[in-house]
């Protein structure tokens, strides 16, 4: 264990490989030469102030953005990433902070949203949509029961469960959430932490932003710290403390476990 | 909070159970549709009475249905416009210079230059496909300009406003085009009727058609597990339906055509007409131009990806962006849309006249905007229904002609058109505050 401190325990071919991924807005160099990888039933934590550049980062993963310079490796291949079609193509998969959903839009429809099931005959088969969307939300949250109604009608957990299916039903193999919890309550925090155990057991790499310490140090394996569009380092989660990690995030201060 | 409202659009009140539902709730009828009927019914009888009786005859729906053709035609593309938070003030310009292209085709250009006579079978559909096409191109143009160049969709059409109708006039050197195809002016209302035998088949196809969507709906629900509204609220709703399509159709055809065109009509075929003899108009071949474009849009809007996409990114455009929806190209496609219909509106319009005039559709941009947001369509995006446009465009010509015939004065008529529609929005507006719906 003592010799493998400071390391990334994991081997093998990553799922993702971030490489010097470099992207600038008008001059600002959002992120500047970062890198970082996942491994299958790996979480991964990056952290950082507002701003730091994690969601940037991430982005373009997603393909929300296009990176400057730079290279996406999944599963060892090259890989060209232009907007989230390519992205979803790569079994790449997101959980917005923002949720994304249509607000007019029912369950169904959201979680079909650009890849609806459709008849022989090329129309919209909605039947089949609720009936998956029923199935689907019936395993993530039995509680779920509004399948007709817009989702600004649904409550804040509600509407999260149906973002985490859009994502979770279509194959995910790498899985990205922003601050999946930032607006949920004890319990509904609760039932997040748990779909990410369980997916984490399926192989699933997830990457998770999030702000809350003790949500990192209780679900990440790893966590990269990003501060001013640079990468502070990657730690393994259970070599350091959280005022090391806090450390990192707030004065940049590298430990020695950190790689 | 979960443990209800599985089964209804709309909960009309806090904690209900089955068994409590209101009458609308378990007929799983659209409120504000039904606002809507209720409000048309309305001015109709008003009318009525103050017209002792002449508002609510044969003779007025068919005039009032045919006028409303062409503004409900393209009311309905402008839901689409308006659901996804953009706005075409350019749709009364781009009919202008549809119909003026087209009036060329058939008056000038194709008997003049290709030298085909006057009254050849050709004429006609070149001058309706130049309609369309010049509308679609246009159309398609202005979502570019919106889409592609991010000009907002308001600057970009209140240019075309200023620019088509203008472009027509050039096209025509400001005259008036005239005499048009007999074959084209089949399509503006009075002189395209299909007589009452074939408006009764086309009747009884469209009952037979409104069942069969009916039981098929119930089936796929039946099929997938999914609630059922009660046997005998399908039976109510598809009875109001049937009840509607036969009393339209029965009204047209009590109308008959007077005698004197009949018997001009008897003599272009060298016969005479026998005494005592009546034939009814039966449907306009434009309304059932209107018929096929509101069934045609209807299922774009509920069934096809490209429906799902024009209202999701009215919902919410970031989503629909992320979900891998070309947003863009979407845009393109909706006022390429909107174009094409304003082609059909003016094919309708001039036939309807039987010339053209350079000053077509002036003003059409705002009965089209208001008939599809009396209908119910969200300016700020992603609410809208075709029924409803078309509906709204049916209330304002009501208003329009009813007013005209009781002798309210044009000033008169256009204040009261105007505060109708600030009401009708100030009602929707605290209909949804009341259930609580995010508009």
């Amino acid at each position: 264990m003592a010799e493998n401190m400071g390391k990334n325990p994991n081997t093998g071919t990553p799922l993702v490989e971030l490489k010097d991924i470099s992207i600038a807005f008008g001059g600002v160099k959002a992120v500047d030469h970062v890198s970082i990888d996942l491994y299958p039933g790996e979480v991964v934590g990056l952290l950082g102030h507002n701003g730091a550049g994690k969601s940037t980062l991430i982005k373009c993963l997603s393909g929300a953005y296009q990176k400057d310079a730079g290279e996406v490796v999944i599963n060892g291949e090259h890989a060209e990433i232009r907007n989230t079609r390519d992205a979803r193509r790569y079994n790449v998969e997101t959980i917005y902070q923002t949720l994304a959903l249509a607000d007019n839009l029912d369950a169904a429809s959201n979680l079909f949203l650009g890849r609806e099931l459709v008849t022989p005959l090329g129309f919209v088969d909605e039947p089949a949509m609720e009936a998956e969307t029923r199935k689907i939300m019936g395993r993530l949250n039995p509680n779920f029961k509004k399948f007709k109604v817009p989702v600004s009608a649904l409550s804040g957990g509600q509407r999260q469960s149906v973002a985490i299916a859009r994502a979770v039903y279509f194959n995910a193999k790498i899985l990205i959430m922003d601050e999946p919890t930032a607006a949920l309550g004890p319990h509904e925090t609760q039932m997040v932490a748990e779909l990410i155990e369980e997916l984490k057991a399926q192989g699933l790499g997830i990457f998770l932003i999030e702000h809350d310490i003790h949500n990192v140090m209780r679900l990440c394996d790893r966590a990269m710290v990003m501060k001013n569009g640079q990468k502070v380092g990657t730690v393994n989660v259970n070599e350091v403390t959280d005022e090391d990690i806090l450390g990192m995030i707030i004065m940049g201060k590298k430990p020695p476990q950190a790689y | 909070m979960s443990d209800q409202a599985d089964s209804t659009q709309i909960e009309s009140g806090p904690k209900m159970d089955q068994s409590g539902k209101s009458l609308f709730a378990q007929l799983e009828l659209d409120m504000r549709l039904m606002g809507m009927v209720g409000a048309f019914i309305a001015i109709a009888l008003t009318f009525n009475f103050f017209t002792d009786g002449r508002f609510i005859t044969p003779r007025n729906t068919f005039n009032l249905t045919v006028q409303t053709v062409s503004v409900a035609i393209m009311a309905t593309g402008m839901v689409f416009v308006i659901v996804t938070r953009h706005i075409d003030l350019s749709v009364g310009a781009v009919l202008a210079i549809a119909s003026a292209m087209g009036a060329m085709m058939q008056a000038r250009w194709l008997p003049q230059a290709i030298g085909l006579e006057y009254g050849n079978p050709m004429i006609a559909p070149l001058a309706i496909l130049t309609c369309l096409a010049v509308g679609t191109l246009i159309g398609a143009f202005n979502g570019w300009l919106i889409g592609y160049q991010g000009i907002p969709a308001f600057i970009v059409t209140l240019g075309g406003l200023l620019i088509w109708r203008f472009v027509g006039w050039y096209v025509t050197d400001g005259q008036t085009i005239a005499p048009l195809d007999q074959n084209f002016l089949v399509l503006g209302g009075a002189e395209g009727t299909i007589g009452a035998t074939l408006s009764w088949i086309i009747c009884a196809l469209a009952v037979a058609g409104a069942v069969f969507a009916l039981y098929n709906a119930r089936k796929a629900k039946k099929n997938h597990g999914f609630p059922t509204k009660p046997l005998w609220a399908e039976f109510a709703v598809g009875g109001l339906i049937v009840a509607v399509i036969i009393g339209y159709v029965g009204t047209l055809n009590a109308y008959d055509i007077p005698t004197g065109k009949l018997r001009r009509l008897f003599e272009a075929r060298g016969e005479v007409l026998p005494d005592g003899y009546t034939e009814a108009y039966g449907l306009p071949i434009s309304v059932l131009v209107l018929i096929v474009v509101a069934i045609a849009m209807t299922m774009v809007a509920k069934k096809t990806r490209l429906g799902k996409y024009i209202f999701a990114t009215g919902g919410n455009p970031d989503a629909a962006e992320l979900s891998g929806i070309n947003t863009k190209l979407l845009t393109v496609k909706i006022f390429a849309l909107m174009g094409f219909l304003c082609g059909l509106s003016a094919v309708i319009a001039s036939a309807r006249l039987s010339v053209h005039s350079n000053d077509i559709g002036t003003l059409d941009e705002l009965r089209v905007i208001a008939a599809a947001v009396i209908g119910g369509t969200a300016l700020s995006g992603g609410i809208g229904t075709i029924h409803g446009a078309i509906l709204g465009a049916l209330i304002m010509q009501s208003l329009q002609s009813g007013m005209a015939m009781v002798g309210v004065d044009a000033p008169l008529q256009n204040i009261v058109v105007g505060s109708v529609l600030v009401f009708a929005v100030w009602i929707d507006i605290q209909y949804r505050k009341r259930l609580g719906i995010k508009a």
